[in-house]
């Protein structure tokens, strides 16, 4: 065990005071206020244009202020927000079926392991409902019933039907709703929006957040840009283990380097395992697909009861609908009866991992499971199932050559969403002053671990509603355009991001970016993945800092600086990933407790279920860089719980 | 262990918008026929900066079949042979061993290529900046269930809205045109109810401005139809055209 340095001194939390049903109430009744008139002196710099970035953007724009957004791809509206399948949760109860406010507060306190901060989490299930009246408002088509209204599903680890969905493709329609708003303020001039650019560094002056330092990927121009704040709204960390369900661009990088400015990163051990993603076939791999886990709803997951029967479907003797229903193992519900097949993401994980520890995989590498529709197709009909899941059932078809009509589905867990992320107050204000996070790229409202339809409704509710209201508290503290790109600390930073790239072409090696990209992968999902222990995270601990190094030796970056080179923005990328994969690793040996997504081996109950220690670990580990060789020390936000009862989380 | 292929592949090279282009031939060996499209263009780009060699640019992200970042004209055909897929859902067992497979980007007028097979699609967003949005400000919305819509319309709107952006219609049009996209956005917001009262407004601003941008007209051939990787119909063609006759006609006596 490392003995890490540590710190009482924490930045206040800012949580409003009042009993938890009106803090919201309170903060919004008493928050500062600035005239129309001189929102527009204000200049809003946004990085990232997924559902919290364009949320935000769009808003704050219509508002008045003036944003500049930035983004890496050719367009804000292919942020991977739009990729997210099944759902959006909001508190309408709609359904009758007892759903409230509260009820999903505490599913989402309870479903986070109990690592979460309740005033956030409150406010974000009291603002859920909001988001479903502004994006039907904007067109986004949701699942409807004959009568008119709005359909609702069940969705992971909920009891009750609060989850609004578009088919198989929420989160495209949803960001697509958020763009549109976006072009609309574009077009009118309220926002510059910056395409392909990629922010390189954060610039801090006078220990405010004051700008960022972008490369153009088109022209390879290193530039900087001066505002009164800074938004980070740039998603997961995800593709630290190389494959994950993430976009191949998706990274830590502007996070990252926020936290080398001074930005505390908070619980990165957090990773969440999704359950339902296709397995791996081949080292040519380079991302993982994720199945909606809505089909969880009408599958059922099995391995055969028998190794012996898992060998002869691995090798093809038999065909899955050869296993009659004694000889099958549906283990969700074997050892989960009142929630099964919906258990929550990383219980379902786990024991697809078991299963094939265990010798019972069914795919060909022996790491899948399987989801089988055919109940549910006997039941409801073809028809029905299309209706529910058509093009999920499409994709999985091209991709596997399998039809999940006749055949079950094959799964396996995947990296896919980071619970962790850059500290936040209740102003979504990092420790940096000026600097908010948004969305995934902020620590602070799923705790250990995030249901099923809770990313989308945090981006949008962070975006359209919580910043609005919020960001005026730091901006009415500070002189709008008061800092400008001459302040010497944008050169240095521009100078610094040269001398960076100019190092990663001068290293002209042997090796590939994604060779290395690849290595660090496989390290960090054997030891840091689903399990982990404290012998794994020190062996990864070592094993990092040396595949670091072969990259800083051997790494081959072809091409110039000037203009398009894709090989130069994945080296930047990875290099950020080789220095935070370490911080990861760090929190996850500093947790010594089993909760939500983080399991380690050594804490479990008799039962293989997760044992927190709510005495030691109920605290939010911010972490505040001190180098790259060196240990960061770790501050501690205590967290209280005075509207949940702290409990085991039982699923069974 | 999994088949594999032996593939030639002709590829479009281009250092940048302004420099000359040429084919360039490459093989493709022991790739997987498991692999995706993209996977495979990894393989060979890897070997190519092993050899020191500047690998083939193309854009791409998500690699599940819905940012519409990918794009890639291949044996002439926009997102490859496949129906209703895009590149980097198109998997090499569609191909056969000895193939000689060409790569090209989308081709338009108003897509000027940038590198290799990357090209500039933001034209796309400024037809959407002109008028397909509904102008609703953020907290100012009615509860949601007080606009009942029937099913079939909003299952309508859904199919047109599942477009994805990635300009597969007008790369595989002879005339360069945007007519799919344009009028698949406009379907979406004028089928609903919500999308009303700017229906005019927004028919009139986007095709004019798709007009401005350099897209062609439609001729009515429908290979954009047959490109499009999410089936998206012409009859939102037809419908667009009839809209925006209808909005002339608004525009005319000043009522819209």
């Amino acid at each position: 065990m490392i003995d890490f340095p540590t710190s009482d001194a924490m930045p206040s939390a800012c949580i409003p005071e009042g009993p938890i049903e009106q803090k919201w109430t309170k903060y919004k009744r008493d928050a500062k206020l600035i005239n129309p008139n001189n929102r527009r002196k204000y200049t809003v710099i946004i990085v990232g244009s997924g559902l919290a970035g364009g949320s935000a953007a769009a808003t704050l724009a219509e508002q008045g202020y003036n944003v500049k957004c930035f983004c890496y791809q050719d367009s804000p509206r292919r942020a991977h927000s739009i990729a997210a399948q099944g759902g959006i949760n909001a508190t309408k109860n709609y359904q009758n079926d007892g759903d409230s406010v509260y009820r999903l507060f505490y599913d989402t306190v309870k479903g986070g392991d109990f690592r979460a901060r309740e005033a956030n989490v409150y406010r974000l299930a009291e603002v859920s409902a909001n988001i479903i009246d502004q994006c039907v408002a904007q067109g986004v088509p949701f699942g409807r019933e004959y009568g008119g209204l709005l359909d609702n599903r069940s969705f992971g680890g909920a009891q009750l039907k609060r989850t609004f969905y578009s088919r198989g493709q929420t989160g495209q329609q949803l960001l697509l709703g958020a763009y549109q708003a976006m072009e609309k303020e574009i077009a009118q001039g309220h926002i510059e929006m910056f395409t392909r650019h990629e922010m390189m560094d954060l610039v801090v002056v006078d220990g405010h957040a004051k700008g960022i330092v972008t490369r153009n990927l088109v022209t390879g121009e290193i530039k900087s840009h001066a505002g009164d704040t800074v938004l980070l709204c740039t998603g997961g960390y995800g593709n630290v283990f190389f494959l994950s369900t993430n976009a191949m661009g998706c990274n830590v990088t502007a996070a990252y380097k926020a936290y080398k400015r001074g930005a505390y990163f908070a619980n990165p051990c957090f990773t969440q395992i999704h359950p339902t993603c296709i397995p791996v076939k081949g080292d040519y791999q380079s991302k993982l697909t994720l199945m909606s886990e809505s089909l969880r709803n009408s599958g059922r997951i099995w391995v055969p009861k028998s190794r012996e029967v898992a060998e002869k479907i691995r090798s093809r003797q038999i065909r899955p609908s050869d296993v009659p229903d004694e000889e099958r193992d549906y283990y969700l519900e074997r050892k989960y009866p009142s929630f099964g097949n919906l258990a929550p993401r990383d219980i379902s994980s786990r024991a697809a991992k078991e299963a094939c520890d265990d010798g019972r995989g069914v795919a060909v590498t022996g790491k899948g499971v399987f989801l089988d529709f055919s109940d549910e197709i006997r039941r409801m009909g073809r028809e029905w199932i299309d209706g529910q899941y058509g093009n999920l059932f499409d994709m999985y078809e091209e991709i596997t050559d399998d039809d999940p009509h006749e055949t079950p589905m094959m799964i396996y867990p995947a990296s896919h969403y980071t619970m962790g992320g850059l500290w936040v107050d209740y102003n979504l204000m990092s420790s940096i002053p000026g600097l908010h996070v948004l969305g995934e790229a902020n620590f602070s409202d799923h705790g250990a671990n995030r249901l099923g339809a809770s990313a989308l409704m945090q981006g949008l509710s962070d975006g359209y509603f919580v910043i609005p209201a919020t960001l005026p508290t730091y901006l009415t503290s500070v002189k709008p355009g008061a800092v400008t790109t001459a302040a010497p600390e944008f050169k240095a930073a521009e100078d610094a991001v040269k001398e960076r790239i100019q190092k990663l072409f001068e290293v002209k090696g042997t090796k590939t970016v994604d060779s290395i990209h690849r290595e660090l992968g496989h390290v960090m999902w054997e030891n840091c993945g689903m399990a982990r222990t404290e012998e794994s995270l020190e062996a990864a601990i070592k094993r990092i800092p040396e595949i670091r190094e072969d990259f800083w030796k051997n790494v081959r970056v072809t091409g110039s600086a000037d203009g398009i080179n894709p090989e130069l923005e994945k080296a930047c990328r990875v290099a950020d990933f080789l220095e935070f994969a370490q911080l990861l690793c760090y929190d996850a040996l500093a947790r010594e407790e089993s909760c939500g997504a983080h399991f380690r081996l050594e804490y479990q109950m008799p039962d293989g279920e997760a044992k927190r220690n709510d005495e030691k670990f109920a605290y939010v580990a911010a972490w505040e860089f001190t180098g790259v060789d060196s240990l960061p020390i770790l501050h501690k936000e205590p967290l209280t719980f005075d509207n949940v009862h702290l409990a085991i989380r039982n699923y069974k | 262990m999994a088949k594999t292929l032996n593939l030639t592949l002709k590829v479009w090279r281009q250092e940048s918008a302004e420099a000359q282009g040429r084919m360039e031939t490459y093989a493709a060996k022991d790739i997987p026929e498991d692999a995706s499209f993209l996977e495979m263009l990894d393989i060979v780009n890897e070997g190519l900066v092993s050899e020191g060699k500047e690998p083939i640019a193309f854009d791409h992200d998500c690699r599940e079949g819905i940012c519409g970042m990918c794009s890639l004209t291949i044996n002439g055909i926009p997102h490859g042979p496949e129906k209703k897929v895009t590149t980097c859902q198109l998997h090499m067992r569609k191909f056969k061993d000895g193939d000689t497979i060409w790569i090209e980007p989308f081709r338009a007028k108003a897509f000027p290529i940038l590198r290799d097979l990357m090209v500039d699609r933001s034209a796309l967003d400024k037809i959407i900046a002109a008028g397909g949005y509904i102008s609703v400000r953020t907290g100012s919305a009615p509860n949601a269930n007080n606009i009942p819509i029937r099913k079939s319309t909003s299952d309508a709107a859904f199919d047109a809205a599942a477009c994805i952006g990635c300009g597969a219609c007008v790369a595989s049009c002879k005339n360069a045109s945007a007519m799919l996209f344009t009028s698949a956005k406009a379907a979406h917001l004028n089928l609903l109810p919500q999308g009303k009262p700017e229906k005019n407004r927004r028919v009139l601003a986007m095709v004019r401005q798709m007009d401005a941008l350099g897209f062609g007209n439609c001729t009515n051939q429908y290979e954009c139809e047959a490109a499009c990787p999410k089936g998206i119909s012409v009859d939102n063609i037809a419908k667009l055209n009839r809209d925006y006759m209808a909005a002339c006609a608004a525009e005319a006596v000043g009522v819209y």
